[in-house]
C-alpha cells in the first residue's frame, strides 16, 4: 500500500494524469463525458485560483465566484455587444479581473480574518446584484447570448466538444504548473509564513499589504480566466453565475481536494463534480450531502484527500526508520516538507 | 410629508428587523468569536417553522411564533454543540467554512420539504391604522413594538440575572469567566439558543410582510453582518443602532434614490465606511 501511495506521488504520476486527460476523449462512452470533464477543469481552474488566496494565504475569499462571474461577462459582453473577436476579448477578461481584483484586494485586505471574509461575501452580492440590476450593460435577468467561441486560426473549429477539451485542458496544465512553481518560490513561502501567521511574517519583514494584495490578484486572475473559458464553452449566461452558492461550491471542492495543497484543488473538483453529475437526482439536493461533508471534513480531516494523505506518507516514511528512509526517493523528502509546512 | 412620515416608519420596521437579527449574530460573536454564517439559515427555518405550523396544523400566530422559537432555539444549540464545540480550538476559517456548512445544509432540508416556491403567511394583524393620512399597517406596528419588547426584555436578562451576567462575564473575558467557575459550555449554549430565539421571532415578525422562501434568509443575514461590522462586532447597543442604520438607509434611499438599488446601498454604506475607517464606524482598535 505505501509502494503504491510513493508511486502516485511520483512525477511519473502527474504524467500518467496528464496522460490519461489527453486520451480521456478516447475512451469516453460520448461526447456528454468530454463535456462534463471539460466543465470540471474549467472550475478546477477556478478551485485553483482559491487555493491561492485561501490556502497558501489563508484569507478566506467569498467574492470568488463574483470574480468568476466577471470573467465570464467580460467576454461575453466584449463579444456579443461589442464586437472584439474572442482572443482580445479574453485578454480583455483578464485583464479586467486582475484591475477589480487588485481595486477590491487595496480595501478589503486591510481586513483581518472574519471581517476579510464577511466584506467579500458582500462585494460578491454586489456583484450578483450590479450584474443582476444593471440591465444596460449586463442585460440583466436575461443574460447575455449569442457569446463567440474561441476561433483556432483556421486550424481547429473549437466550436466542438473535443477541440474546447484541450484547450480548456492545455490552461489547466498551465495553471497547476504555475501553482506548483508558485508553491516552491519565495512567493509562494511568503504566502505560507501569512497564513501561518501575520505578524511573525511582519516581523521577518515581510510586506504583508503587498503580498496579500498579489495573491488576491492572481487568485481573481485565476478566477476570471476560468470564467472566460467557462463563457466560451456555454456561450450563454445569466446572472446566476456569480451567485454565492458557486463560491460554497468551489470552498467544497477545494477542502475536499485538500485545501493548500497542489493536486487537492484537482482531485476535489473532478471527484464532485463526477458525483453530483452521475447522482443526477441530488443537483438541486447535493448541499444536503455536501453542508454536512463539509462540517465533518473540517472537524476530522480539514485538510482534505491529499493533505491527510502527504501527512499520512509522511508518518510512515518516519516509522520506516532513518535506513529506509534513505532509500525513498527525493521527492518524498520534498512532499514531506510540503506536508509539513502545511500542518 | 405624510410620505416622508410613512419612510420613517418603514425605516423603522426595516431597522426593528435587521436589529432583531443582528443582536443574535452579535451576542454569538461576542462569546465565541464565531461570524456565524449559519444565522440567517436559522432565520429563514424560523419563518418555515412558523408557516408550518399556522398553515399546516391550523396554529394560532402566537403560538406558531413561539413553536418556531422553540424549535430554532433547539437547532441552535445542536449547531453549537456538534459543530462549533468540536472546532473550538481549530483555525478560525474553519468555524466559518463549518458554518457555510450547516447553512447549505439547511437551506437544501428545506428546499426539499417546501420547494423553493414563495410563499405568503398571513397574520391576524393585517388591519391598516390611518392616522389622518399617515397610513400603517398593524403588522409593521407590532414589529417595532415586538422589537423594542424583546430587545428590552434582552437587556433585562443580560443586567439583571445571575444567567445574563455569566454571559456577559464571558464576552468580557474568557479567562476571567473561566476562573470564577462559569460552565463556558452552558454560556455557549445559552448564547446559541437566544441568537435563534430571536431570529424565529424576527422571522415570524417579518414573514405576513414579506414572503417565505429558501433563500430568504441571504440578504438579511448579510445586512445583519454589515450591521455587526458597523456597530462593532459583540456590541449590543452597536447592533441596535447599526440596526436603525441601516434601515433608515434603505427605506430613504429605496424612496428617494432607487428601488431596485435598495439592497446595494447597505453593502456600499460598508465598502464606504471599511474603505475610509477600517476599524468600524464606533469599535475602537483595528479589525
Amino acid at each position: 500500500m505505501f509502494k503504491l501511495a510513493s508511486l502516485l506521488m511520483t512525477p511519473a504520476a502527474k504524467y500518467l494524469m496528464l496522460a490519461f486527460a489527453v486520451l480521456f476523449p478516447l475512451v469516453a462512452a460520448n461526447e456528454y463525458q468530454v463535456y462534463v470533464m471539460a466543465t470540471a477543469f474549467v472550475w478546477a481552474i477556478a478551485v485553483y485560483g482559491l487555493n491561492i488566496i485561501t490556502g497558501f494565504c489563508g484569507q478566506l475569499n467569498l467574492a470568488h465566484g463574483g470574480f468568476f462571474a466577471i470573467g465570464a461577462y467580460t467576454l461575453g459582453l466584449l463579444t456579443a455587444d461589442y464586437g472584439w473577436s474572442f482572443w482580445p476579448a479574453f485578454a480583455g477578461a483578464l485583464v479586467m479581473t486582475a484591475v477589480l481584483g487588485f481595486l477590491v484586494g487595496i480595501v478589503s485586505l486591510r481586513l483581518k480574518e472574519h471581517y476579510f471574509a464577511i466584506f467579500t461575501l458582500c462585494v460578491g452580492f454586489i456583484i450578483y446584484l450590479l450584474i443582476d440590476k444593471w440591465e444596460e450593460l449586463t442585460h440583466g435577468a436575461i443574460g447575455v447570448r449569442d457569446i463567440d467561441a474561441p476561433y483556432g486560426f483556421g486550424l481547429v473549429d473549437f466550436t466542438d466538444t473535443t477541440p474546447f477539451y484541450y484547450l480548456v485542458l492545455a490552461f489547466l496544465v498551465f495553471a497547476i504548473w504555475f501553482m506548483g512553481r508558485l508553491s516552491k518560490s519565495l512567493l509562494g513561502r511568503t504566502f505560507i509564513a501569512i497564513r501561518n501567521g501575520d505578524e511573525l511574517a511582519q516581523s521577518l519583514g515581510i510586506n504583508l499589504m503587498r503580498n496579500k494584495v498579489l495573491a488576491f490578484v492572481l487568485s481573481t486572475t485565476y478566477a476570471g480566466l476560468a470564467g472566460a473559458l467557462y463563457a466560451g464553452m456555454v456561450r450563454f449566461i445569466g446572472p446566476e453565475e456569480a451567485n454565492v452558492q458557486h463560491t460554497f461550491d468551489m470552498i467544497t471542492y477545494l477542502l475536499v481536494g485538500g485545501i493548500g495543497t497542489i493536486m487537492g484543488p484537482l482531485l476535489g473538483t473532478i471527484g464532485l463534480v463526477w458525483i453530483t453529475q452521475s447522482l443526477q437526482f441530488l443537483e438541486e439536493y447535493r448541499m444536503i450531502i455536501f453542508g454536512p461533508l463539509l462540517v465533518l471534513l473540517v472537524i476530522f480531516f480539514p485538510r482534505g484527500i491529499t493533505g491527510s494523505f502527504l501527512t499520512w506518507m509522511h508518518r510512515k516514511s518516519q516509522a520506516l526508520g532513518p535506513a529506509k528512509k534513505r532509500q525513498t526517493s527525493k521527492v518524498n523528502t520534498a512532499q514531506s516538507r510540503e506536508a509539513e509546512s502545511n500542518a | 410629508m405624510s410620505l416622508f412620515l410613512q419612510q420613517i416608519i418603514n425605516g423603522l420596521t426595516l431597522g426593528s428587523i435587521y436589529g432583531l437579527v443582528a443582536l443574535g449574530l452579535t451576542l454569538v460573536y461576542g462569546i465565541l468569536h464565531i461570524p456565524n454564517f449559519a444565522h440567517g439559515a436559522l432565520y429563514m427555518v424560523g419563518a418555515f417553522m412558523s408557516y408550518f405550523f399556522m398553515v399546516d396544523l391550523g396554529a394560532h400566530y402566537w403560538v406558531a411564533m413561539a413553536g418556531s422559537a422553540a424549535v430554532v432555539a433547539i437547532l441552535a444549540i445542536l449547531c453549537e454543540r456538534l459543530v462549533f464545540h468540536p472546532l473550538r480550538h481549530s483555525p478560525p476559517i474553519h468555524d466559518k467554512i463549518a458554518a457555510i456548512g450547516i447553512l447549505l445544509f439547511l437551506e437544501a432540508v428545506v428546499q426539499m420539504f417546501w420547494g423553493s416556491d414563495f410563499r405568503r403567511m398571513s397574520s391576524p394583524y393585517s388591519g391598516i391604522l390611518n392616522f389622518d393620512g399617515l397610513i400603517i399597517p398593524e403588522q409593521r406596528l407590532l414589529i417595532i413594538a415586538g422589537a423594542f419588547v424583546l430587545v428590552v426584555a434582552l437587556q433585562l436578562f443580560l443586567r439583571k440575572t445571575m444567567t445574563g451576567a455569566t454571559i456577559i462575564a464571558m464576552a468580557q473575558s474568557r479567562d476571567g469567566a473561566f476562573l470564577v467557575g462559569i460552565d463556558a459550555n452552558r454560556v455557549a449554549m445559552m448564547t446559541f439558543a437566544i441568537s435563534g430565539i430571536l431570529a424565529a421571532f424576527a422571522a415570524t415578525l417579518y414573514a405576513p410582510i414579506n414572503l417565505v422562501y429558501p433563500a430568504m434568509g441571504h440578504l438579511v443575514i448579510m445586512k445583519a453582518f454589515v450591521i455587526i461590522i458597523l456597530g462593532g462586532m459583540g456590541s449590543v447597543p452597536g447592533a441596535i443602532v447599526g440596526g436603525m442604520i441601516i434601515g433608515f438607509a434603505e427605506a430613504l434611499g429605496g424612496f428617494y434614490i432607487s428601488t431596485s438599488y435598495k439592497d446595494i446601498i447597505a453593502f456600499g454604506l460598508l465598502v464606504l465606511i471599511l474603505s475610509v475607517r477600517p476599524q468600524g464606524l464606533f469599535a475602537k482598535g483595528a479589525h
